[in-house]
């Protein structure tokens, strides 16, 4: 690949021209907060017994779950030698944040997430093992782990299990996408990403994002169900989404300042860069049409309380640009700190790509392929009440919940 | 079924003893096949290198060698010359090129008066390296005698070293999609020949040294200049010694 | 217990997981890993294993000495062969050097890489702005480069 020396302004050191981490490191991040923030949304039913939410505690974990199944596939897009990721698990170099991914990961999908799911589902997998035909009777009955005991006691302790794991699998979603800030914010190199914030405010933001996502999952598949809306559980929902979103503004906000009051030998050229570089991005995007009108919205809901009709267009609305506004950020911190020189001289441009490894098509078919996942694990373990029945009605008779 | 408390605390304790047993096995039927190059004494070396601003003439022979000696891809750089040029003071910007790393050389400077010098650059070899800090499986790594190598078999190029130089050394290798930098010329160094870089400087503006050895010049170089790192406060344990270094150098 | 059979499945089926990962890394990871630090010990040797280049100038010498005589009462004393002859280990190291013979460079062309006048340069170095110096002449046809002062 040729070096882009026609797109630098000012100076770069010669090997920082081209960018290391491209669009796919972008959606990594964002990708494992909408888990993580899915995930903590139905801890919020089953920890803190917040059960206005209940309508959408298996929609977040299956949601979380699609989503944590593709986020792998980005980094194994962008590596040098994705055969040679197994290196990870072999030999981790504890020293390095990057190290933990592949535990991190298989603890969280595997311990957390897959036992949470099978222990809430659990009953119906055995009741759906007994009445489905053909070859996804084999899918469940594996999915049984051979036994048929869906007796009163043996689902109690399910859900107390489930009960531990979900305590366990907070801190675990904290991990899962705190160590991601870790990773950015722990790097001396680079002033843009060096601040012991990053890994907080990577996480509320995540935590805003996978709300947002649940929300907005909850309003499409309950729409194309036609069924009622539960409002209270929306209102929750966006209460919740609400208060996560004002603090993560004001950690961002708090990063800002500091930077702006200490000066240090980064702040002109950063300034600048968000100026001019990143100015559609970081302040049209992120902070005014992500940040600021999401809130003023969510804010209008809050208090001036809105007819129902209009609180779901507003909270659609909220979610999307919330999303968007997500979005941005993890742009914002990846790109953004690649677009400066370390010389705090120069700047560089980035060139995305569309139909190449690491360009714009893998990105949008790597976001598109959750929601395709999700539809799967839907049909498979379906998280609404009616259509189990409507399933089992037919050949088991009699099923009491 | 009915599994009680007993079963399960004898499969586990079972489980517990087999499994580091058949480990144990399996390492003994592998065994240990290393064998590092006798002559050469590790623990007798540690590397490092000097530049001395005043005499770098910005010919551009240093980027040339390296490129030839270790098959540098064209637009990437084991080593480059910047060059700075500073018109005014306060110098809160002082003008700097390298045009291609300073491989062809540098073109005249268009303003003839200002404080202009060379600032030759490599990879620092720091002793406390933050790129070794963050590498995931340890494809790159300080050895005993002060060099950050790179293990290009093992790299995955996930490039997160690249991220944590503060340097700008470190670059990936189009052709092999690993990280690739400044090896101090270890396949020389480690025979007795000099870096590439610093045989084919004309005016010995740059120098390896072995702070090990008593009788290598670099120990009254260090004593009778002053001599500063880059990015000091950065506190990477930088081993490449620059003298007089302008305060504006980046 | 009866009723925790299924957990104590999920239980062994982690079990299984975890012995799985720990035999596949005995076999998996590099033999003697560790040994000198976090890397593979095969890597040193992989880097010191690089052909060389430059032969370095003590190799000249041996089969040079006049050549190395003229240099050394000059300016160009500290300056090494393969700095303006380019690298030469194919030459040098060879059974038969003259296989590898190394074309003579260009003066007009090798000698401002180092003598063309830049500010940047330290004031006390020889430099001339050569066009003119010279008039595009090849400095050769005054200058003997192993010996480059004029007097």
């Amino acid at each position: 690949m040729q070096p882009l020396v026609h797109a630098v302004e000012g100076f770069m050191y010669p090997n920082e021209v081209e960018l290391q981490w491209s669009i796919l490191i972008v959606l990594y991040p964002f990708i494992t907060g909408l888990v993580a923030g899915a995930f903590i949304l139905a801890s919020l039913e089953r920890v803190f017994q917040v059960e206005e939410v209940k309508p959408t505690y298996r929609l977040a974990l299956l949601t979380a779950l699609a989503f944590l199944i593709v986020a792998p596939l980005p980094l194994q897009l962008h590596l040098g030698h994705p055969e040679r990721s197994l290196e990870m698990f072999l030999t981790p170099h504890t020293s390095s944040a990057m190290a933990m991914f592949g535990f991190v990961y298989l603890w969280y999908l595997m311990a957390v997430l897959v036992v949470e799911i099978w222990l809430d589902y659990r009953k119906d997998i055995v009741l759906l093992a007994q009445s489905s035909r053909g070859p996804l009777r084999w899918v469940y009955r594996v999915m049984t782990l051979g036994s048929t005991n869906i007796s009163a006691r043996s689902l109690r302790l399910d859900d107390k299990t489930g009960y531990i794991i979900t305590v366990i699998g907070i801190p675990s979603a904290f991990l899962l996408h705190g160590y991601v800030g870790f990773i950015f914010g722990s790097v001396k190199a680079n002033p843009w990403w060096s601040t012991p914030l990053m890994p907080i405010v990577f996480l509320f933001s995540a935590i805003v994002s996978g709300i947002a996502l649940v929300m907005l999952m909850y309003i499409a598949t309950t729409r194309i169900r036609k069924q009622r809306l539960d409002m209270r559980c929306l209102d929750t929902i966006s209460r919740y989404l609400f208060y996560a979103f004002l603090t993560d503004f004001s950690l961002e906000m708090l990063d800002l300042i500091h930077r702006i009051y200490e000066a240090d030998e980064s702040f002109k050229s950063l300034d600048f860069m968000v100026h001019t570089r990143l100015y559609f991005s970081h302040i049209l995007l992120q902070i005014v049409l992500g940040t600021l009108l999401p809130l003023a919205l969510l804010a209008y809901t809050q208090l001036f309380r809105p007819g129902e009709a209009r609180r779901k267009v507003i909270y659609s609305l909220a979610g999307v640009l919330t999303l968007i506004g997500i979005f941005a950020m993890r742009w914002n911190v990846v790109i953004g700190g690649q677009l400066f020189s370390k010389s705090f001289l120069g700047y560089t441009t980035y060139k995305m790509e569309f139909a190449t490894r690491e360009g714009l098509l893998p990105a949008i078919a790597l976001m598109i392929l959750p929601f395709a996942i999700l539809w799967g694990l839907v049909k498979l373990l379906p998280p609404w009440h009616e259509e189990s029945v409507q399933t089992l009605g037919g050949g088991h008779g009699g099923l009491s919940r | 079924m009915s599994i009680t408390r007993r079963d399960v605390i004898t499969q586990s304790a079972k489980l517990l003893i087999l499994t580091p047993a058949a480990a144990a096995f399996l390492d003994y039927l592998r065994g240990e096949t290393t064998e590092l190059e006798p002559k050469y004494k590790i623990a007798e070396h540690y590397w490092a290198m000097t530049i001395d601003i005043d005499k770098c003439i910005g010919c551009g022979n240093c980027v040339r060698a390296c490129a030839s000696e270790n098959d540098v891809p064209d637009g990437y750089f084991r080593t480059w010359v910047e060059r700075y040029q500073i018109d005014a003071w306060p110098d809160e910007h002082p003008r700097v090129d390298s045009p291609n790393g300073g491989h062809d050389g540098f073109p005249q400077s268009k303003a003839p008066g200002a404080k202009s010098f060379f600032v030759p650059k490599l990879c620092n070899h720091c002793a406390h390296s933050p790129c070794v800090q963050v590498c995931p499986v340890g494809a790159t790594f300080e050895t005993q005698d002060g060099l950050v190598l790179v293990d290009k078999s093992y790299c995955l190029g996930c490039r997160y070293c690249v991220q944590a130089c503060p340097y700008g050394c470190r670059y990936i290798d189009p052709r092999k999609q690993t990280v690739d930098k400044c090896s101090f010329c270890y396949h020389r160094i480690s025979k007795g020949l000099t870096t590439a870089c610093c045989e084919t400087c004309p005016t010995s503006a740059r120098t390896i040294g072995d702070l090990k050895n008593p009788k290598d010049p670099i120990h009254e170089f260090l004593r009778d200049n002053s001599v500063q790192v880059l990015k000091p406060h950065m506190a990477t344990g930088a081993k490449a010694y620059y003298k007089s270094l302008d305060q504006s150098v980046r | 217990m009866k009723d925790a059979a299924h957990l104590l499945r999920l239980a062994a089926l982690f079990a299984a997981g975890i012995i799985f990962f720990l035999l596949v890394r005995q076999i998996a990871v590099p033999a003697g890993f560790g040994k000198y630090g976090h890397f593979r010990p095969g890597a040193i040797d992989d880097v010191r294993a690089r052909p060389i280049s430059f032969a370095g100038k003590a190799q000249c010498e041996m089969c040079h000495p006049d050549q190395l005589k003229a240099l050394l009462s000059g300016k160009h004393a500290h300056v090494a062969c393969e700095a303006c002859h380019g690298p030469q280990a194919k030459h040098a190291l060879a059974d038969d050097p003259m296989a590898n013979k190394p074309v003579l460079p260009d003066t007009r062309v090798l000698c401002v890489r180092c003598h063309e006048a830049n500010s940047a340069k330290p004031k006390k170095f020889p430099q001339v702005a050569s066009a003119d110096h010279s008039g595009g002449e090849a400095c050769k046809s005054c200058h003997v480069p192993h010996r480059p002062q004029m007097n």
